[in-house]
């Protein structure tokens, strides 16, 4: 431990701490422009100069890379440390004028103007250092670096040509203090919908604010680490420790008594329909993109923008995108016409645009969803009842320039309109997931035509499998809302815990049994056995089935040359007198 | 003399998991079929036995149907693969017989194929009628003799 005053407060700080951390953390400021606690110190600019006594020694140290030691008395406002200060900031003004930080320092040394030339007015740069440290301490690329010297000293790539080692990481811009760093797009748009992606774009993030357990984790495709072996950021600034690089994802094996599926659905690809256009022209966005432009938390904080930033004055929702149509989904997706009435419903509070709702039938079948879709009547929102055919930019009149222009046939008019509008949402419908088949295999279940696993019965079970301890929650199994997601989630919990708080399995007395008095032992049926139910008893020399394996499919029955194998309640004569009763001829 | 249409007697083996819960979808979808085709629930197409198919003919039947569950798709994980060899082996059995191989047919229908175990029915049906009906014993008393 290290003891020391400063400005006059003693403090007590471990060994090989910096003056400017002992500061710090007794609560005293010491301005400085090219410190940051993940960084190597610079001393830079040069700002945080104090004046150290220690040893009968007394000089001017700059307090970031200055290490405090027992004994030393530190001034951080001594006439001495500030009039070093207010020059080296003057001289930073002289250089770059434009920056922000520098200026405000200036101010509050209570300097107007720098006495030295004044250079490019416009300038930013500092030559702090920062971002050359960032790309090499923590990015690992050293992609940009000082160039030249003295007065020409620019931070650039090597030869000031486009670098080959840079990653596109813009650590460099997030560093830099001054903005003197920008990130543009290529083409100099404003970039706003192409950065809608749904959640966080960190690489160590929370999957989603609801997530269980509520942790983060690394995404190894995007986190710098694990491209250049570098940066390790969010290690150093985690008190606690809990970020391991080494970890790998595990396989883990758990055996369960039921299973619940609830895999969910995904929302249907608009670029399946060409003529929605989404993907080739902006402001046409899915459900899902307009959800998260909306949602405060989002790109725009809230604000329901255009791709370059304006508001727009009409927008338009389109019901039924892949549902309730035969070249895509026949079936109805059930929750979209809901959403649907909330965005039109936001829109009318967010913005003053016209809001055009293009539907075929509005389906508000739920509670309250039929006096919500008479409310937005009265809001105004323009429902116009037929399906859209296509959104296109192409201008017929000179209204309709620069605008998406909808083109349906409006079935209550009885007549095609054109409607332009500025913004489109498509009402995305519900699918199943990608490996909705690989599950349905992994399983063993059904699915049913409209490829969403199917429930044992439609009404007597319809949480059930057709596999025993197998049950379904939610959209796997057909598209749903949220209030019957959650019911029939909870229906197959209880039916799981039915099963777990029986303690014991009830099986279908269909299984078969082998007469040990007609059995010869020839185990054709052993090697038919999908489930390895019978067994040969040795002593015996006849086979023998295992109740509780056996699944009652009766394939060793059919099999058994010597009729010793018979079915449970599927007896060979019992299904004779089937046939006879059948074949009975009419009286 | 207009004499009515032959209406064929047809025996059909539904798979409980597969065929079995297909008809009931056709049942409850209200899709109307041949009702020529009686239906025998088994647990599964391997449960059946050659014997019952025999015995189906000898009673008078004059197509049997076997229907299970599309290949990779067996409750049982493999019975229709049994199916569908003892099908086969069927069919030459029954040749000697003298009994066509347009009456003995195996499908595959699964519990969503409502629709398809319409057409299946049907186009069995409109089959053995053309066919007329199954004369076993040569002097046309082969139905219920």
């Amino acid at each position: 431990m290290a003891n020391l005053t400063i400005d006059g407060r003693p403090i007590e700080i471990e060994d090989g701490a910096t003056i400017l951390q002992a500061a710090r953390q007794a609560g005293l400021t010491i301005p400085t422009l090219c410190h940051h606690p993940v960084l190597e110190p610079y001393a830079a600019c040069r700002v945080c100069m104090v004046e150290a006594s220690f040893k009968g020694k007394n000089e001017l140290v700059t307090a970031c890379n200055t290490v405090a030691q027992s004994g030393m008395e530190i001034l951080t406002s001594s006439e001495r440390a500030l009039k070093a200060r207010r020059l080296n900031v003057e001289m930073l003004l002289a250089r770059a004028p434009a920056a922000e930080p520098v200026r405000r320092l200036a101010e509050e040394l209570g300097i107007d103007h720098p006495r030295f030339p004044v250079g490019d007015p416009e300038e930013k740069c500092i030559l702090c250092g920062l971002c050359v440290r960032a790309c090499e301490q923590i990015v690992g690329a050293s992609a940009i670096s000082f160039l030249d010297r003295g007065t020409e000293r620019v931070v650039s790539t090597p030869f000031g040509e486009e670098s080959e080692a840079c990653i596109g990481c813009t650590a460099c811009a997030y560093f830099c203090p001054t903005g003197a760093i920008t990130v543009e797009d290529a083409h100099g748009r404003t970039v706003l919908h192409d950065e809608m992606v749904l959640g966080p774009a960190t690489a160590i993030r929370v999957p989603s604010r609801q997530a269980v357990p509520m942790v983060p984790f690394i995404d190894k495709e995007a986190c710098i680490h694990f491209k250049t072996g570098a940066c390790q950021v969010c290690a150093k600034v985690c008190d606690r420790g809990a970020v391991d690089y080494a970890q790998e994802d595990k396989v883990r094996e758990v055996e369960v008594g039921s299973i619940i599926l609830a895999t969910g659905f995904e929302t249907f690809d608009p670029r399946r329909i060409p003529a929605y256009g989404y993907g080739r022209y902006p402001n046409i966005l899915t459900a899902m993109e307009f959800e998260r432009l909306v949602n405060a938390s989002g790109p725009t904080g809230g604000k329901v923008l255009l791709a370059d930033g304006g508001e727009p004055r009409a927008v338009g929702i389109i019901h039924c995108v892949g549902s309730r149509d035969e070249n895509y989904h026949e079936y109805c997706s059930r929750v979209c016409c809901m959403y649907s009435l909330k965005f039109a419903h936001l829109l009318k509070e967010k913005t003053k645009a016209a809001i055009y709702d293009f539907y075929i039938d509005m389906r508000c079948f739920g509670k309250g969803y039929e006096e919500f879709y008479h409310r937005l009547l009265k809001e105004g929102t323009h429902f116009i009842r037929g399906r859209v055919s296509e959104i296109t930019p192409l201008a017929l009149t000179e209204k309709e320039e620069g605008k998406l222009i909808i083109r349906v046939e409006d079935t209550l008019l009885g007549a095609v309109r054109r409607i332009p509008v500025d913004m489109a949402i498509l009402a995305v419908g519900l699918e199943p997931g990608l490996d909705h088949n690989r599950l349905a295999k992994t399983f063993n279940i059904s699915c049913s035509q409209d490829t969403f696993f199917l429930e044992r019965h439609p009404k007597l079970a319809p949480v059930a499998s057709f596999s025993d301890g197998i049950f379904l929650a939610g959209t796997c199994q057909g598209p749903k809302d949220i209030p019957d997601t959650v019911a029939q989630a909870g229906a197959a919990a209880a039916e799981a815990l039915a099963l777990a708080d029986l303690g014991h399995v009830e099986l279908e007395p269909i299984t078969a049994v082998i007469d040990d008095t007609l059995c010869s032992g020839c185990r054709i049926c052993i090697g038919l056995c999908p489930f390895t139910a019978i067994a040969l008893d040795k002593e015996k020399g006849i086979s023998v089935v295992n109740d509780a394996l056996c699944k009652g499919c009766g394939t060793c029955v059919a099999a058994c040359p010597s009729g010793a194998s018979y079915q449970k309640h599927f007896r060979d004569e019992q299904i004779f007198a089937e046939i006879e009763g059948l074949l009975q001829p009419e009286t | 003399m207009n004499p009515e249409p032959f209406e064929p007697r047809l025996v059909g083996f539904l798979c409980n998991w597969c065929s079995y819960t297909g008809a009931d979808l056709a049942g409850t979808a209200r899709l109307a079929y041949a009702p020529n085709v009686r239906i025998i629930r088994v647990m599964c197409s391997g449960r059946v036995d050659p014997q019952f198919v025999l015995k189906a003919f000898k009673e008078g039947a004059d197509g049997v149907l076997i229907s299970g569950c599309h290949p990779g798709d067996c409750h049982y994980q493999e019975g229709n693969y049994k199916a569908l060899r003892r099908h086969r082996l069927l069919l030459r059995v029954l040749e000697q017989f003298g009994i066509e191989k347009e009456r003995f047919r195996l499908e595959w229908v699964s519990a969503s194929e409502g629709p398809k175990f319409q057409q299946v029915c049907n186009d069995f049906t409109a089959q053995v009628r053309k066919l007329g009906p199954l004369n076993l014993d040569g002097n046309g008393g082969g139905r219920h003799a």
